[in-house]
């Protein structure tokens, strides 16, 4: 059983929902990036997105492209995301890191050198937000022979054929984007996204995470009620960038955001 | 090393899944998926529909004006003193460039398929032009993504799409120019997918993008044949055109693969020269990766990271190119090769000059490239130029080049 299988399950026996925080690597600087990871965990994080910079963010909103920009400034490279994720297994071992990023850094670095490395530092699951499974058959072998979950999106405009198809894909989980839009942009109709959730759970097994969209204890809680875990990135990302300056009122401020989050989320557990 | 292409080999390209060999596909967000698909089987079935081909076919007839001339350049042949040199006038297309042709032909998809907003993204503002122009012509609603750089330099384009009634974005993420304008307007695909068509400007993007450009551009080269049988009683020797995405060297190449005699130049914005790193020419120096939903030669540094691109030609100045550019690079049936942007210059002053037609920068690298090429030839030997626009649009930056205030 994969780490992300392992966390899912287990919460899933306690009926509690995953609480997935998103960062940038890198972002504000590489040299804080594990700290701040550890901060994740401690404010709730059961599971850790951890995005790769890359110049051309096609799928995200303003404030991760800025977020990009910021880690691009300071030169980090996927191979140094890596040795974050290695840094950060050192003190934690239980927490599940996956690497949401675009597949041309991957490609660069060459697949199965990619894999290789990723599976030696500790990373448990990788998500590339422009690779539809139709074009993943030469690099999600190299993922699973490893044992590392290929984690594929579902969008609002996903037909059920299509549905079915991805999840065949996926593991550890799949990643519902709860609107048409970049990160960041629109507010969630939260009645949409029950419908669709719902209708997700029909149709595979796997759990369902939901992001884009999630940006306090009210709408966690909202959408926590129909999935499995909820995924936070761009209001985390927005922290990132008004407190730069100070990390430790950095870990204060993301530590102030998460934990009514998952106070909320537990609130359902009930 | 070329390989012969034979109609059967081409007709079956690019393969279901968008694929020139290696290169192609379809990498984007799970959110444009099914539009993508429904765009590629309505297509599929449009290509085959009398009434859609026809409507097209009068739209480039009376609204582009086609065919548009194929013209002997009879006293820059003399001045060159080798192949005779040919001129492909798709300056003289509606709107001043070859853009229209595929602006149309999208344009007219959308309307079949009932979509109400347009956008598009724009480098030199070209693409723009002719995407507002089509919109004002079919009462669309058009959004045009450009760089905050670009609207600088393309002041004039910029305005032109206003009077057409076009809202013009000013992209000011990345690097400013048109990788950017295309992040941007794929964003705005993806917030608003269910009632806007994506007119994309060249032979770029996520399938089936590269292969309906290259049928609408595809007209230049049928012309060109035809023409060329017509008025010298043979296929040309060689075919040069400038490659920034690749669309107008594409619409030309493509009605001629399989014919192995002919010789296809495509010509890369060489900047201040390749060993500088300050250029735009993806073939000739870079390597496969994955941006904009397809694989193709990149620009990019050792982390995969896009690089930042230079050339003097805005519409030039991108650093990818149509996955079947770079299918037909690695098969060896085009060349592709650079210019600088000073012996792009020297191109645009020679045809102005020689000629009386001023070319667009783009165009003026395709110019270069032949004349050295044509030195090199029989004077029975004839070589093709695509003037893929004219120069109106570039005459800030000439002046501002030659220190003149206009
Ligand atoms: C006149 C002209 N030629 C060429 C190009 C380059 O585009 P493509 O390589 O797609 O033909 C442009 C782009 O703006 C253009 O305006």
């Amino acid at each position: 059983m994969s780490r992300i299988e392992g966390v899912l399950k287990a919460l899933k026996g306690q009926g509690r929902k995953a609480l997935i925080p998103y960062i940038t690597a890198g972002d504000p600087h590489p040299d804080v990036t594990v700290d701040l990871m550890h901060t994740l965990v401690e404010a709730g994080a059961d599971i850790i997105e951890l995005g790769v910079p890359f110049s051309d963010p096609m799928a995200d909103g303003p404030v991760i492209q800025l977020a990009c920009e910021r880690a691009l400034v300071h030169g980090t490279s996927l191979r140094q995301v890596i040795a974050m994720v290695k840094e950060f297994r050192k003190s934690d071992d239980a927490t599940p890191v996956v690497l949401m990023g675009y597949l041309n850094p991957m490609e660069a670095m060459g697949y199965e050198r990619f894999a290789d490395a990723a599976k030696d530092a500790g990373v448990d699951g990788i998500l590339t937000v422009d690779l539809p499974p139709e074009e993943a058959d030469e690099v999600a072998p190299l993922f699973t022979q490893r044992n590392l979950d290929a984690i594929f999106l579902l969008s609002p405009t996903t037909t059920d054929d299509r549905i079915r198809a991805i999840s065949e894909h996926s593991s550890g989980y799949v990643y519902y984007v709860s609107i048409k839009g970049v990160t960041g942009s629109a507010t969630i109709n939260v009645e949409e996204v029950a419908a669709k959730v719902n209708h997700i759970h029909e149709l595979t097994a796997l759990p369902v995470g939901v992001g884009f969209g999630i940006r306090d204890a009210e709408t966690a809680a909202a959408v926590g009620r129909v999935s499995d875990g909820v995924i936070v990135g761009s209001v985390l990302v927005d922290t990132i960038a008004r407190n730069q300056a100070d990390t430790d009122q950095l870990k204060r401020a993301l530590t102030d955001l998460l934990h009514p989050m998952r106070e909320a989320l537990d609130s359902l557990a009930s | 090393m070329s390989v012969k292409l034979t109609e059967e080999m081409l007709s079956a390209l690019p393969d279901a899944r968008g694929h020139f060999g290696a290169f192609g596909g379809r990498f984007v967000s799970e959110t444009l998926m099914d539009s993508l698909m429904t765009l590629e089987k309505e297509y599929a079935r449009l290509k085959k529909d009398p009434e859609f081909q026809a409507r097209f076919d009068k739209e480039l007839a009376d609204y582009v004006g086609r065919p548009t001339p194929l013209y002997f350049a009879e006293r820059l042949s003399r001045e060159t003193g080798g192949a005779q040199i040919w001129l492909k006038r798709e300056d003289l297309c509606h709107t001043g460039a070859h853009k229209v042709n595929n602006t149309i032909g999208q344009a007219l998809l959308a309307s079949f398929l009932g979509k109400k907003r347009i956008i598009a993204e724009t480098g030199a503002g070209q693409h723009g032009v002719a995407t507002a122009t089509v919109c004002a012509r079919l009462g669309l609603e058009c959004h045009v993504f450009m760089g905050a750089e670009d609207v600088q330099r393309q002041s004039l384009n910029v305005f032109r799409m206003k009077l057409l009634g076009a809202t013009v974005h000013a992209v000011q993420g990345g690097t400013k120019t048109l990788k950017d304008a295309m992040n941007d307007a794929m964003r705005d695909w993806v917030a608003h997918v269910d009632d806007t068509f994506y007119i994309i400007g060249t032979v770029a993007g996520p399938h089936p993008y590269p292969l309906l450009v290259r049928d609408f551009q595809s007209v230049i080269g049928r012309e060109t044949r035809r023409q060329a049988l017509e008025k010298t009683g043979k296929l040309p020797d060689a075919l040069v055109a400038c490659v920034g995405g690749g669309s107008n060297a594409i619409g030309m190449f493509y009605p001629f693969l399989s014919d192995e005699s002919v010789q296809l130049y495509g010509v890369e914005a060489g900047g201040l020269g390749i060993d500088t790193g300050k250029h735009a020419a993806p073939l000739c120096a870079g390597r496969p990766g994955v941006l904009h939903g397809n694989r193709t030669y990149l620009m990019e540094d050792e982390n995969g990271q896009i690089a930042g691109t230079h050339s003097v030609s805005a519409g030039l100045d991108y650093p990818g190119v149509g996955p079947e550019h770079s299918w037909l690079k690695d098969i060896g049936r085009a060349n592709y090769v650079s210019v600088t942007d000073d012996e792009a210059m020297e191109g645009f002053r020679k045809l102005t000059r020689v000629e009386g037609i001023m070319p667009a920068l783009e165009t003026a690298h395709a110019v270069a490239y032949a004349i050295k090429l044509a030195a090199t030839m029989d004077k029975d030997q004839t070589v093709v130029i695509n003037v893929s626009g004219r120069g109106d649009k570039d005459i800030n930056t000439v002046a501002k080049l030659e220190g003149i205030e206009i």
